[in-house]
């Protein structure tokens, strides 16, 4: 698309000789590399909260972010005002960082063929009616109010978002995207008669999707079903066991496991700088050979997809571990220039106002060929884990946790009393070495994915079949 | 500067355009930070950025809106916006902003801006950094690679205005200085990190004093093994038992409170901890991170005793929460720049107890000092608590070994009553502040 017709374009009146000028005087001071990022979000969210529509906002913001690169360092500014004096003061603030002749050699801007679009939509939810999201949040409200007369608090929210990103870079690129995501939550307690214990219940998805998705895929109905049926799981759960035990992780949103215990270890950031307990381990064993580990930002309408990252650069699918070994680190601009790499497309940030970092974008474990029954069946102590909060880890020593949000134990090769309050954890380059059975019913999470590095959050998809882990710590409190 | 009148006049324009009442949030910010790694600067980063938010009310039914276009069409688009949301809302019969009376702001300098953060240059910044990584290098030769070390500085300005009559601003500063040492011994690593924050730059600790103590925690972890599963007496650190506290906020905020999502609803005047336990909120103290001079609904900051010896005094609310609960809001209102006010916190903090932490850390046989919890293990509708630990294993009152990779569970209102003692090293490093705690009894799970 010419830049003429894009949204900064048509909306900003930006050219082409206005992004050459911007970028020449962030290289005006030396530099290797200088890029701009444009970025204009709307967004809304909407929620049902005790049967009432009690909040709903809408937003809007717009800015651009100037980055210079000048061997290891980087200087970066930004403006919410896209006068063009004010992204010229930007520009030199972040060339403060280099001092010198600029060692680039001038390239015009090059627009990128558009390859694909893996989430062309008919309309953006961010630009349907209101009523019309209104709507599915009380369908979500009733549903779950419906669904079980133990349920006496429901919190049903939907948020949306629709950004319009500009890149354009000193080595040539100019691409344009517009990204939607939409997500449906239900939260609900439920507790038996008035005096009785109250449990959570949660359940949401959706994706860089349209709202026919609610209508069709993943209706609102569905998500309240969910979160009612976790909350009364949990009414009759007892403590969680403590201490070394095999555990087997059902399939979809468990996958935050590869997410904590791989994925963070593997960004080349903490690569470079030789801090991640994964650093110089590429070619190693660090996995069971069952286990093959793919982040792959190009999937059709998942929350972590991306056409292109956030430095411009198309996504990929990219081999973590192969059977077992180390493939490969997830690559931003910054770090492969360092380690003379390719970018792998994973070049990813919060907003203009934030700097890219190697970011992973939907991670998942290839299936194998066990029979999630068998995996069960062979397991004759342990905890089956279904349902996931959210995890951690510290990359340098790999220790990484996650909270089980809906387990069960095992008990001779049978799934029986569900249990609370489950946290694993386990050491990165350790705990996948102990994965005995994949399954062959790789599924990925619905849609809710935020990930947090550096104080930035972005969306994020994780995967999973059903796997058996031999040895893995439970942190819960009862005794044996 | 921002413009008062901004604010006024969105909320005036509001009223015009037909709503009952209008509440109006600007927010202006500067930040900086230069972040250096292995002796060398590696980012520099320098911008600042501004907001508005509009929250109106039509009768009952609520809107909200944002933007980062100030100009005038982009005023009018946010109102706009906010009435067009409250069209779609549901009558909350709830929904109201505080009383007239209620509204006001503390008066007197309570030192939330100082000049000197920003008359600080850009070199004496990145020295700054330079020096506190230069202090854990050079504090143990184990020390060998580093996640950089960075000086940040930030200063603001936020401006309030509403209907009923208020109109307020206030600006803040702060400035950190911080260092993530990594520490090799053998095959194993370990980082830590350490960090000193301040209001004013003559408040901030030295770059060796940061360094120095970031090298410490970092060394201290080398070695680290797992304990076998059982359960003993725990100590949390000072900063391990912040998180503790934060989760008492949870359990009191109003909003947990009404929907009866708290382990603590409903127990006003009931004893909810040891004696050992007095929990207070105080938004008055000059120079802290959790001081202001109104709320994010333009009330009055204040000191509220939560729990008093053991036994829960108040909750922590704001306007809505209040009137569900058929209270007075507690000056606890909280918000980014639109939407309904949330539940916030001033200075929440743990009263010190009496005796050292080493004291404390002397009278235990066996047991399990805490320095580092990761994930979020702690569910406050039940209190079930558990969560990945790192730390100190205690043998015969003394550090015996580092030990890593284990969790520690229990339920939060257990814990709560098990506070044996706690410690009498109370200082603020942010809005949330504890002393040393040491808790009868949690399960270990390790191998």
């Amino acid at each position: 698309m010419p830049l003429s017709d894009s949204f900064f374009g048509q909306k900003f009146g930006i050219t082409e000789p206005d992004l050459e000028s911007y970028l020449s005087e962030a290289l005006g001071a030396g530099g290797d590399y200088a890029d701009l990022y444009f970025e204009y979000l709307a967004t809304s969210q909407l929620s049902v909260d005790e049967g009432i529509v009690k909040s709903a906002v809408q937003g809007v913001s717009l800015g651009v972010g100037v980055r210079v690169i000048a061997g290891e360092r980087t200087g970066y500014a930004y403006s919410d005002d896209l006068n063009p004096e004010k992204i010229r003061k930007a520009a030199r603030v972040a060339a403060c960082i280099a001092s010198g002749p600029s060692k680039v050699d001038k390239t015009g801007l090059h627009g990128e063929a558009r390859r694909r679009d893996l989430y062309s939509l008919v309309t953006p939810p961010t630009e349907t009616s209101l009523a019309q999201r209104v709507e599915l949040v009380k369908r979500a409200d009733r549903a779950a109010r419906a669904a079980d007369r133990r349920v006496f608090q429901v919190q049903a929210s939907y948020a949306d978002s629709l950004r319009d990103v500009l890149v354009a870079t000193s080595d040539g690129v100019l691409s344009t995207d517009r990204q939607p995501l939409a997500r449906l939550g239900v939260s609900v307690l439920a507790r038996e008669g008035e005096g009785g214990v109250a449990q959570r219940g949660y359940s949401g998805g959706g994706g860089r999707v349209g709202l026919e998705f609610f209508e069709i895929e993943k209706t609102p109905e569905h998500f309240a079903r969910e979160a009612v049926r976790q909350a009364i799981v949990q009414l009759g759960a007892a403590p969680a066991p403590a201490g070394e035990m095999t555990v087997v992780l059902g399939p979809g949103w468990p996958g935050v496991l590869l997410h904590e215990a791989v994925g963070h270890g593997l960004e080349a950031d903490f690569n470079r700088k030789n801090v991640s307990a994964f650093s110089g381990r590429i070619g190693q064993l660090v996995a069971s050979p069952l286990c093959t580990v793919i982040d792959d930002g190009t999937m059709l309408n998942r929350r972590g997809s991306l056409n292109v990252d956030d430095e411009g650069a198309a996504t990929q699918e990219n081999v973590l571990i192969e059977k077992g070994v180390l493939r490969g680190y997830l690559f931003d601009k910054l770090s492969s220039r360092l380690l003379g790499s390719r970018t792998t497309g994973s070049g990813r940030r919060e907003s203009y106002q934030h700097i890219p970092m190697p970011r992973m974008t939907n991670t998942f474990m290839l299936a194998g060929e066990s029979d999630p029954q068998d995996i069960i069946r062979s397991t004759s102590r342990g905890l089956y884990c279904a349902n996931f909060g959210g995890g951690q880890v510290d990359i340098t020593s790999g220790n990484f946790v996650f909270s089980a949000s809906e387990s069960y134990l095992i008990e001779d090769g049978r799934i029986t009393r569900p249990v609370r309050g489950a946290m694993l954890t386990g050491n990165g380059p350790e705990a996948l070495k102990h994965v005995s059975m994949v399954g062959h019913d790789l599924k990925l999470d619905e849609g809710m994915g935020i990930c947090g590095k550096e104080g930035q959050s972005v969306p994020v998809g994780v995967g999973i079949p059903t796997i058996k882990i031999d040895r893995m710590t439970v942190g819960g409190t009862a005794g044996d | 500067m921002i413009d008062r009148e901004l604010a006024s006049h969105a909320v005036r324009l509001a009223l015009d355009r037909g709503a009952t009442d209008a509440e109006c949030t600007l927010a202006e910010g500067e930040e900086f930070s230069a972040q250096v790694r292995m002796r060398a600067l590696e980012t520099l980063k320098d911008a600042g950025s501004r907001r508005a938010g509009l929250r109106v009310l039509v009768g009952k039914r609520v809107g909200s809106a944002h933007t980062s276009d100030l100009s005038s069409a982009g005023v009018r688009q946010m109102v706009e916006s906010a009435l067009a949301i409250a069209a779609i809302s549901t009558e909350d019969p709830y929904a109201d902003l505080p009383d007239a009376a209620e509204l006001g702001m503390l008066t007197g300098d309570l030192q939330l801006y100082s000049d000197d953060v920003q008359n600080i240059d850009t070199p004496a910044r990145i020295q700054a950094a330079l020096e506190t990584e230069e202090a854990a290098f050079s504090w143990d030769p184990r020390i060998t690679n580093s996640e950089g070390a960075s000086f940040s500085a930030y200063t603001g300005e936020r401006v309030f205005a509403n209907s009923r009559g208020f109109l307020g601003s206030y600006r803040t500063s702060s400035c950190s200085l911080s260092a993530t040492p990594v520490a090799r011994q053998g095959q194993a690593m370990e980082r830590d990190f350490w960090y000193s924050s301040a209001r004013s730059h003559s408040k901030l600790e030295s770059p060796a004093a940061v360094g120095r103590r970031a090298a410490e925690r970092t060394v201290r972890r080398l070695g680290a093994r797992k304990v076998p599963t059982q359960k003993v007496p725990v100590i949390f650190d000072s900063v391990t038992a912040r998180s503790l506290i934060g989760n008492i906020f949870e359990a009191v905020e109003g909003d947990s409170i009404y929907r009866n999502a708290s382990f603590l609803a409903g127990k006003l005047g009931e004893r909810v901890a040891s004696e050992n336990v007095t929990v207070i909120d105080d938004g008055c103290l000059p120079g802290l991170f959790g001081t202001s001079p109104f709320d994010d609904e333009g009330v009055p900051s204040r000191r509220t005793v939560v729990i008093d010896r053991g036994v829960l005094r108040s909750y922590l609310l704001n306007s809505y929460t209040a009137r569900k609960l058929g209270l007075l809001t507690t000056g606890n209102a909280a918000r980014g720049i639109t939407g309904n006010a949330g539940v916030g916190h001033g200075n929440f903090y743990l009263q010190n107890g009496d005796r050292p932490p080493e004291e404390l850390i002397r009278g235990i046989r066996q047991g399990l000092y805490v320095t580092e919890l990761i994930g979020h293990g702690v569910n406050i509708v039940t209190g079930d608590y558990s969560r990945g630990a790192a730390g100190l294993w205690i043998e015969n009152g003394e550090f015996a070994y580092p030990v890593s990779e284990i969790t520690i569970a229990a339920n939060l209102q257990q814990m709560l009553l098990d506070v044996e003692a706690a410690g009498s090293d109370l200082e603020f490093r942010g809005s949330v502040a504890s002393p040393t705690l040491l808790i009868r009894e949690m399960t270990v799970s390790g191998s």
